[in-house]
């Protein structure tokens, strides 16, 4: 023990020499770049860590789309190229990665994470290098707030709000609605809100509005107080683990009327807790399996055929983010980065596998949601709903 | 006349960091980050090898420490800064350190909440203490709304830099190799070497396991600072029990209660998960079996051989 606090003098310098050296190591590696005739795109994911999944889903589907676009010739006449980067789940990595993808490897644009959080880590850094992030699957409103580099394919969660409303009112003809809302989840909040706003609109009336917290387990206060308002369906925008709850207790107080929720009962979790009240309950998603479209069920055989298993929703949306970045650069006739961005911000009436996408003056995907219905006992595609002048609603 | 010896290098080492912050602006960015990455990870490393190397207590909680650090300068520079009106050279070079020092304090005090009453307990059951401690702090900063929830807390001006960065990892080595070198210091060794007969001297214990804590807890809250503005966003998912455990294999990998050999792991940890990228799906395969033969061979820590010191052979 003595030794070692006093240390050799040896050993000191050492110190200084092997962290020179240990920087300068880092510095070498890598350096020649690959040939100029490809182009590169850059994406960056949970790879690997606890949201593995996430990230691995959203790398097939993009390398789905990029196999099929160079098969056909490539964009401009050349190849495109995606350079992948693990951020294994943790937060401070995504920054690290993508300064690689934007300096090291000089991407012209980026498929982003599909987790909030982690694109609003890298988002500013590619907004300070002009580079386009494009995220598949990141819904907070904020990602897209961080400046006009940064877009995103998939539907924002206030959004979800615009689509329930015309489904209430157009598809199951309702008129009287009542509200539960998750108090302490912005993401609640926000799509009731909306909702509220866009079923008055559409000529419906939101007679009550009850409030929970998060980690509520008993609703029926609530449910009773809102069936006693005279409703014809409750609409509760919250995740799993209170949908269920609150689907099997309004069916125990003898409330026979639809439920709506949003999509954060996309989980096995909501049928478990649910069991059968869980039937006569809709909720909107991203992408369906269901989907009995042709291009729908064309991207489901090809990536069968490529992975050997079925496509999550996040690879849907990747696959139409790559779709969209090449559309982007064919339209801009050009490679570089402020083109592209230009490209993708005046995008409209894409065909991707989840819907008709354009962008909005925010960057946000405007596109059809899909309804799920639950039909015994499992999750159905109903049909795809247009909110209509939904611009006012993603903002 | 001269300072001592182990102030000239440490002056040295503050100069040389100046250098090179001068000229860093021409670096890639991508190896900046990579390279103040290293650098916040030698604080880390060093700050908690006072308190699992020297003093033998077994934190779990450094992410923690950090994360209060990194959270308090953030709050500071994002909220305050902006209504002081400062120019950009003042918020850099004076404001900053005083957010980072702001940042340590309150992490040192964080330390004492802690450390004050579960340092009597030993081993296993101290390291589930400041593990709960790290979950508590990470929990918590997930559900205040002030500071961005689960969300993050976005914005975080970049004022991290290589002098920052540098100058910090040499001032947390300098103050650690000087504390324990001081003659109040041997108390700290003689805690971890036998506690009993430590206290039978007449040292009171308690009292050098809390000041290793709050010294320890410092550094990590000025890691956590100089991290929030490399980084420009945190998220409190960053400051988990992986986290912690990544500092404790730097610890462990140097050799417990080595100055140079936790430096060196440090560095050395940092630049080979990046440097693993070319790996590609294979990169933490590799890491973690790259650990296994480390820890297989070097089981003494990376940086002690005979040639440093004649007394630890193999063992």
């Amino acid at each position: 023990m003595n030794r070692s606090v006093s240390g050799p003098r040896s050993r000191r310098s050492f110190l200084t020499l092997a962290a020179c050296s240990a920087v300068l190591a880092g510095c070498r590696e890598k350096d020649g770049d690959t040939g100029a005739q490809a182009i590169r795109l850059g994406l960056f994911g949970a790879l690997s860590g606890s949201e593995a999944g996430l990230g691995q889903y959203t790398d097939m589907g993009a390398t789905l789309a990029l196999e099929e676009v160079n098969a056909a010739g490539g964009v401009l006449g050349r190849r495109l190229e995606m350079v992948r980067e693990d951020n294994r789940t943790m937060a401070g990595e995504s920054a690290t990665a993508v300064k690689k993808l934007l300096s090291r490897d000089q991407v012209v644009a980026v498929i982003g994470d599909g987790n909030s959080g982690r694109c609003l880590e890298a988002g500013p850094l590619c907004q300070a290098a002009g580079v386009p992030m494009v995220s598949p699957a990141a819904t907070n409103p904020k990602v897209t707030e961080i400046g006009d580099c940064i877009f995103r394919v998939c539907f924002t969660d206030p959004f979800q709000g615009a689509v329930m409303a015309r489904f209430a009112r157009e598809t199951l003809h309702l008129s009287k609605v009542g509200l539960l809302v998750d108090a302490s989840a912005p993401y609640s909040l926000g799509l009731a809100s909306v909702f509220r706003e866009r079923f008055a609109a559409e000529g419906g009336t939101v007679v009550s509005e009850q409030r929970f917290s998060g980690g509520d387990k008993d609703f029926r206060a609530q449910l009773t107080a809102l069936k006693s308002a005279g409703i014809e369906a409750v609409f509760a925008p919250s995740y799993y683990h209170s949908g269920g709850l609150i689907l099997r207790q309004a069916r125990d107080l003898g409330f026979d009327g639809p439920m709506l929720g949003s999509d954060g009962w996309e989980a096995p979790e909501l049928l478990e807790v649910a069991g059968r009240t869980a039937e006569g309950s809709y909720f909107p998603v991203h992408f369906s399996p269901e989907n009995t479209d042709p291009l729908v069920a064309g991207f489901l055989d090809r990536f069968r055929r490529r992975f050997g298993k079925p496509p999550t929703g996040v690879s849907a949306l990747a696959f139409d983010t790559l779709q969209l970045i090449a559309d982007a650069l064919r339209r801009a006739g050009s490679a570089e980065p402020p083109a592209i961005r230009a490209a993708l911000a005046s995008t409209r009436e894409f065909q991707g596998i989840t819907g008709r996408i354009s962008m909005d003056s925010g960057r946000n995907a405007r596109k059809p949601a899909v309804i799920i219905g639950v039909r015994d006992g499992a999750f159905r595609f109903l049909r795809v709903v247009d909110p209509g002048d939904p611009g006012r609603a993603s903002s | 006349m001269f300072p001592p010896r182990s102030q000239r290098i440490l002056l040295a080492v503050l100069a040389a960091s100046a250098l090179l912050s001068a000229v860093s602006g021409r670096l890639n960015p991508y190896f900046l980050d990579v390279a103040l990455g290293a650098g916040i990870s030698v604080v880390l490393a060093s700050s908690l090898n006072l308190i699992n190397g020297f003093t033998g207590q077994f934190s779990l909680g450094h992410a923690g420490f950090m994360a209060v650090g990194a959270y308090a300068s953030a709050m500071l520079t994002t909220t305050l800064a902006p209504r002081l009106g400062l120019s950009a050279n003042l918020l850099q070079w004076v404001f900053f350190p005083l957010s980072l020092v702001a940042g340590g304090l309150l992490a040192a005090l964080a330390g004492v909440a802690v450390g004050a009453p579960s340092l009597r307990l030993k081993g296993d059951y101290l390291a589930i203490v400041t593990l709960g401690f790290g979950e508590i702090i990470k929990v918590v900063l997930q559900n205040v709304d002030a500071v961005g929830a689960s969300r993050g807390l976005t914005g975080i001006p970049s004022h991290t830099n290589f002098f920052w960065v540098f100058g910090s990892a040499a001032v947390t080595v300098y103050v650690v190799w000087a504390l324990l070198n001081s003659t109040y210091g041997r108390g700290f060794l003689a805690v971890a070497d036998d506690e009993v007969a430590a206290e039978a001297m007449g040292l009171n214990t308690t009292g050098y396991k809390i000041t290793a804590f709050v010294v320890g807890a410092f550094f990590a809250g000025v890691a956590g600072g100089l991290y929030a503005h490399l980084k420009g966003y945190l998220n409190p998912g960053g400051f988990s029990f992986d986290k912690s455990i990544e500092i404790v294999v730097m610890v462990i990998l140097g050799g417990m209660g080595r100055h140079s050999g936790v430096v060196v792991a440090a560095l050395l940890l940092t630049v080979l998960t990046e440097s693993l990228r070319q790996t590609g799906a294979f990169r933490m395969i590799v890491y973690s079996v790259l650990l296994i033969v480390l820890m297989l061979t070097r089981p003494q820590g990376l940086f002690v051989w005979p040639l440093w010191s004649k007394k630890e052979g193999r063992p």
